[in-house]
């Protein structure tokens, strides 16, 4: 009777680790799935002329996506310039003032930012911007992404600032070093590739953001390097010619999105090394 | 400076000039400090001036919609930008059924992964594998997603849907929650892993010792201490599937009628916004989409706090 009992509670076990086993690897059977298609589609599609041509008209063949991609760089690249500074300043302002009200506050905040659905970001910058100045524009766009990046950028700096001893700061301090020269020129050099590889997921996170650049970035069939005009970028151009009725721009937006899948790769490879190698924790 | 106090005593003149220069230089310091403090107050502040502003924005963008409909925006069963009538309800509808089916899909997934990868197998190649793939699914865009979806499942769902009863749109509330269920298992998932892997092993080691198998420990130990961080988890990609725009506005169908089952097609709040934004004619029409928008930011800014709460709670533990 207790064998029985015993045999019984372990198949149940064996049985609950396959169930969990089998649940844990279905997971990434759409994932494989999304990947080979891609590969495959869009590999058709990669050749040396996609990548600097401008799109075509429908009906001929051999249009690119160098303005998409030439927007998307420099939408993402303002982006960053605008969120790092005040993404870092906002994280050494947390890391070191953990008790205070303010810091509470704006740690609330920075968490409500990051739950904004970036469609509502898009409809707010676009009262912000694009109202104002009577244009979509590429500027408003990346003031959208900006905002999206500015969470993450904050919560990393903060808990890697967090991780340096204290010690050194002390030490700094001890030396007759003044409060702003210890932060800038010890605890942030001692994080900063903490920090680094915090703006590089950041910017891996909102590269292929498209809903808040519906509104704000727009998209432009033109070469266009002016952050004054609508400007195309990747993601937009792979939601309008997917649900575009034509087949060849179907195929493009394959070769685009596994342009788009690279890049955001990379950047994710390059957050994983910079971590591995400096053993940050994000 | 620092020579006067070792060496051979200076010039009078010569050390008071240096001395003033030492008090400059202070003074210069002690500016420059504070004006660095004040650099990162501002740093903080800026980030509540941000929601505040979000906030305001979302409310006077949406006073023209309140005035003409009030609350009769939130059940008016109509969407009719034609005839200036707009209500909310099958886009409020779609949205949680949407995002609902969703979190039931992807629970078993992530509560699977995060035993998986938090008790079975913490280390080794196999699950640093599956953790890799875990981040990717959460790296892919959503326009990706959407493509994907377009193209390869809803074709799959039309397939499904001709061998039942129902109209075979293939686009779909059903569609959209299957894309937005693999959307969410990351955020469950990897919340869920941590604070599996916090269980503490003395508990585990007790439950042992007094006889527990493996399942049994799950269920006893590990399930009751990881209760909340689950909860928490799945609050979390609760706010996200709410929110979720790109994936779903291209497989949902964009129907404005409440949809009469899961397998036809419908509209999600994000999905309407998407869609209608830039072609919204007249002041009411444009309003009524930003009123959209500031239901959806309340509703995630609750979910998110509660979320976060949940898991500070536990952190403190």
């Amino acid at each position: 009777m207790n064998a029985v009992v015993i045999q019984y509670r372990k198949t149940k076990s064996t049985l609950f680790k396959s169930v969990v086993i089998f649940f844990s690897l279905l997971c990434t059977v759409p994932l494989l799935c999304i990947l080979y298609y891609i590969v495959s589609k869009g590999t058709k599609e990669i050749n040396w002329h996609f990548l600097i041509r401008l799109p075509m008209p429908v009906g001929e063949a051999g249009g690119g996506i160098a303005n998409a991609l030439s927007g998307s760089v420099i939408i993402v690249l303002v982006a960053a310039v605008i969120a790092i500074p005040l993404g870092i300043l906002g994280g050494i302002y947390l890391s070191e003032n953990k008790d205070k009200k303010l810091a509470y506050w704006s740690r609330l905040s920075a968490d409500i930012v990051q739950g904004i659905p970036s469609v509502v970001t898009g409809i707010v910058v676009y009262f912000w911007i694009v109202k104002p100045m009577e244009g979509f524009s590429a500027l408003s766009g990346s003031l959208a992404l900006a905002i999206m990046m500015l969470p993450i950028l904050v919560r990393i700096t903060e808990e890697t600032l967090l991780r340096i001893p204290n010690s050194f700061k002390e030490a700094a301090l001890a030396l007759g070093v003044p409060y702003h020269r210890t932060m800038l020129k010890v605890i942030v050099p001692c994080g900063l590739s903490g920090i680094l590889s915090g703006a590089l997921l950041a910017v891996a996170r909102i590269a292929g953001e498209t809903a808040p650049l519906l509104f704000t970035a727009f998209g432009n069939p033109y070469m266009n390097v002016n952050i004054f005009k609508p400007m195309q970028s990747l993601p937009l151009m792979i939601y309008n010619y997917a649900i575009s009725p034509y087949n060849q721009w179907h195929n493009m937006a394959w070769g685009a999105a596994m342009i788009l899948l690279i890049w955001i790769l990379l950047l994710n490879i390059l957050t994983k090394l910079a971590t591995k190698r400096w053993r940050v924790q994000l | 400076m620092d020579n006067t106090l070792i060496g051979q005593p200076e010039k009078p003149l010569l050390k008071r000039r240096k001395a003033k220069h030492a008090m400059k230089d202070v003074v210069y310091e002690i500016k420059k400090e504070s004006r660095f403090r004040k650099t990162l107050i501002i740093a903080a502040i800026s980030l509540i001036i941000l929601v505040m502003a979000f906030f305001i924005t979302l409310i006077i963008g949406s006073i023209p919609s309140f005035k003409a409909l009030g609350i009769r925006f939130l059940y008016g069963k109509t969407w009719d930008p034609v005839n200036n009538i707009f209500g909310a309800y099958p886009f409020l509808l779609g949205t949680l059924i949407t995002s609902f089916l969703a979190l039931i899909i992807s629970i078993p997934f992530s509560v699977s992964i995060a035993l998986f990868l938090g008790e079975y197998y913490p280390k080794g190649w196999f699950s640093n594998l599956l953790k890799n793939a875990i981040e990717l699914i959460a790296a892919i865009p959503s326009v990706i997603y959407g493509f994907w979806g377009l193209f390869v499942l809803v074709p799959i769902v039309r397939q499904m849907e001709m061998k039942t009863a129902v109209l075979p749109y293939g686009v779909g509330i059903l569609t959209a929650s299957l894309i937005l269920s693999v959307m969410v298992i990351p955020y469950a998932a990897s919340m869920g892993l941590e604070i599996v892997k916090m269980t503490p092993l003395k508990l585990k080691e007790a439950a042992y010792s007094l006889g527990a198998i493996r399942y049994e420990v799950i269920r006893t130990v590990i399930f009751p201490y990881a209760k909340s961080g689950l909860l928490a988890g799945i609050l979390l990609s609760l706010g996200r599937a709410l929110g979720e725009t790109m994936a779903v506005t291209m497989v949902i169908g964009n129907s404005s009628r409440i949809p009469k089952n899961i397998f036809a097609p419908g509209n999600t709040m994000a999905s309407v916004v998407a869609n209608e934004f830039t072609e919204a004619a007249g002041s009411v029409y444009l309003s009524a989409l930003i009123e959209l928008g500031l239901v959806l930011f309340l509703v995630t800014a609750i979910i998110n706090i509660a979320g976060k709460s949940i898991i500070k709670r536990f952190s403190k533990m």
